[in-house]
């Protein structure tokens, strides 16, 4: 890894380490998010439902 | 990128969650297409992840053994890659550089050969899942587009002298990378998916039947302008030593991109549910206005 | 010439003789009276990139105008119009391309003489860039018809479609710009130009009457 190019090397790797760990963490969070997302509008409505069902 | 590896698994290996189940009943409506097909063994096997519920539970059990094998290749690609290859007798130890350049070009390319082909599903078969295929694929396709782009830029440096050239390659790349981004400024532009699948599906068509007119007018751009190229990049003879850790990192690289695609479609599919959800809810609630509480 | 088609051209010159039609040839007039400020009025430099100069500023009026191509029609109810009338939709949108050429195009291509003196381009290539624009406009026109049925309705459709064609359009570009080279001594670029005209003919009012037709629900 060593010689006069080393710099161009490391930042190539460097570069595709982050644009790969962004991906990875992007996808992650989407999904997290979203699925958070769901979970908390079905529980909203299932105790909707029944208060519906009332009126 | 241990860190990156040990944590991906992690993330992404969930049993079938209680949504998934959910999400099961609700799409229980679907039609099935293995139903009418029964006849056909293999092309039902086939058509039977296009059922979202079916899919969503495919891609559940599928994750986890995709990150894995991702970890796995990456690391035989990162030792083959910076420990095994040895230096090029003409670029020296700049050819490892090569080793992301290559493969991320070739997904990026790949990439849109499978939007084309997921938007010929959605406007021939009218299928959602090849658009959520599709809408997953395209920021993967412009992330490795840029990846390409930069690494070449490093590359090139050296090689050239410049951070950037007009090479014939470079130039289709980028002119590659702006289609990504357009196709994904449509999309975000149109709030109501099955318009934005549509209206996607012809745009990448249309790039499509472009594309190697595109090629070809750059590279005949390119050599009116630049009679002679710096550098060929390995293509008359490539050694083995140097061969078999691109292979490998183009793998790592396939499997890393097919993960990503298959937790992309994933979400996509929760979010559409999740939609639809709140779209009923919002015409429920203005139907019949509940009590406040 | 079946009589919708007759109907939808006559209609459209009528309309752009209304205003609106010239706005392109201004802006191509900017963009030429631009060019010294940011280059220098050095008219040596200027005859060299002057023929470049002139198809950047006919690529960008011509994709730039698209957008009153369909939009227009979208608002007034038109489109919905084309689409139960009895002619293909493909042969009515072809009908409107060339309206909207013949309006904003073909104008385009006689002020570029007039511009390319302006810019020091010697007669010869004057008359190559004419030659090259009036081959190379219709095809722009043709695919910037795919953004412009793409975006219709989109309240941020402006710049949108062009962001969405201008890649499309480089080959468009490229041998535009190689047919307009006065020390080329082949026509070979300009019967590649007309060929991706021709071809971007069929493409561009199928794709987009594809489009109107798959977004009109």
């Amino acid at each position: 890894m060593t010689g006069p190019h080393a710099a161009f090397i490391i930042a190539s790797y460097a570069i595709a380490f982050t644009v790969i760990a962004g991906l990875i963490l992007w996808t992650v969070a989407d999904w997290r998010l979203t699925r958070r997302a769901l979970a908390e509008l079905e529980a909203r409505g299932g105790r909707r439902r029944p208060d519906g069902g009332r009126t | 990128m241990g860190v990156l590896t040990d944590d991906d698994p992690r993330a992404t290996a969930k049993p079938p969650s209680a949504i998934t189940k959910r999400a099961q009943r609700v799409w229980s409506c679907w039609p099935a297409p293995t139903d009418r097909t029964d006849s056909m063994a293999l092309l039902s096997a086939i058509t039977s992840l296009a059922n979202p519920s079916r899919f969503a539970s495919f891609a559940d059990r599928a994750l986890p053994w995709a990150a894995g094998v991702t970890a796995v290749l990456f690391a035989a690609a990162l030792y083959l890659a910076l420990f095994v290859a040895p230096p090029d007798y003409q670029q020296g130890e700049t050819v490892r550089i090569m080793f992301i350049h290559v493969p991320s070009a070739w997904l990026a390319m790949f990439a849109y050969v499978l939007m084309a082909a997921a938007s010929l599903g959605v406007l021939i078969w009218r299928h959602p899942i090849a658009d959520v295929s599709a809408k997953a694929a395209a920021p993967l396709g412009a992330a490795f587009t840029f990846l390409a782009l930069a690494t070449g830029s490093l590359w090139g440096k050296p090689m050239w002298g410049a951070w950037w050239v007009w090479d014939a390659r470079l130039t289709s790349f980028l002119i590659l990378f702006l289609m990504y981004l357009g196709l994904m400024a449509l999309r975000s532009a149109m709030e109501e998916p099955s318009r934005a699948a549509k209206a996607c599906a012809i745009l990448t068509l249309v790039g499509s039947v472009n594309i190697p007119i595109i090629k070809f007018s750059v590279d005949w751009w390119n050599t009116l302008h630049q009679p002679a190229s710096v550098i060929r990049a390995g293509k008359p003879t490539m050694d083995a030593s140097i061969l078999i850790p691109l292979l490998v990192a183009a793998l790592a690289f396939t499997a890393l991109f097919t993960t990503l695609h298959l937790a992309g479609m994933r979400t996509e599919l929760i979010r559409r549910r999740l939609r639809t959800l709140r779209l009923t809810t919002a015409a429920r609630a203005t139907l019949s206005p509940e009590p406040a509480e | 010439m079946s009589s919708p088609l007759a109907a939808v051209l006559r209609r459209d010159l009528a309309l752009a003789r209304g205003g609106g039609g010239g706005l392109g040839l201004v802006f191509f007039l900017l963009v030429v009276t631009l060019t010294p400020f940011a280059v220098g009025p050095d008219l040596a430099l200027l005859g060299r990139i002057g023929s470049a100069i002139l198809w950047l500023g006919a690529l960008l009026a011509t994709l730039l105008g698209l957008d009153r191509l369909l939009q227009a029609d979208h608002e007034d109810g038109g489109l919905d119009l084309m689409h139960l009338a009895p002619a293909s939709l493909e042969l009515m949108i072809a009908a409107k391309i060339l309206a909207h050429w013949l309006t904003t195009g073909l104008p385009l291509v006689i002020a570029a003489p007039l511009f390319g003196v302006m810019l020091g381009v010697g007669p010869e290539a004057t008359l190559k860039v004419a030659a090259a624009l009036a081959v190379g406009t219709p095809a722009l026109a043709c695919l910037g018809a795919v953004g412009a049925a793409l975006t219709v309705g989109l309240r941020r459709g402006g710049l949108l479609a062009p962001v969405l064609i201008l890649p499309l359009a480089i080959p468009v570009l490229i041998f535009g710009v190689a047919a307009s080279d006065p020390a080329a001594e082949t026509v070979g670029p300009l019967g590649v130009l007309a060929g991706l005209a021709l071809g971007y003919a069929v493409l561009g009012p199928f794709a987009s009457a594809a489009a109107l037709r798959l977004l009109r629900d």
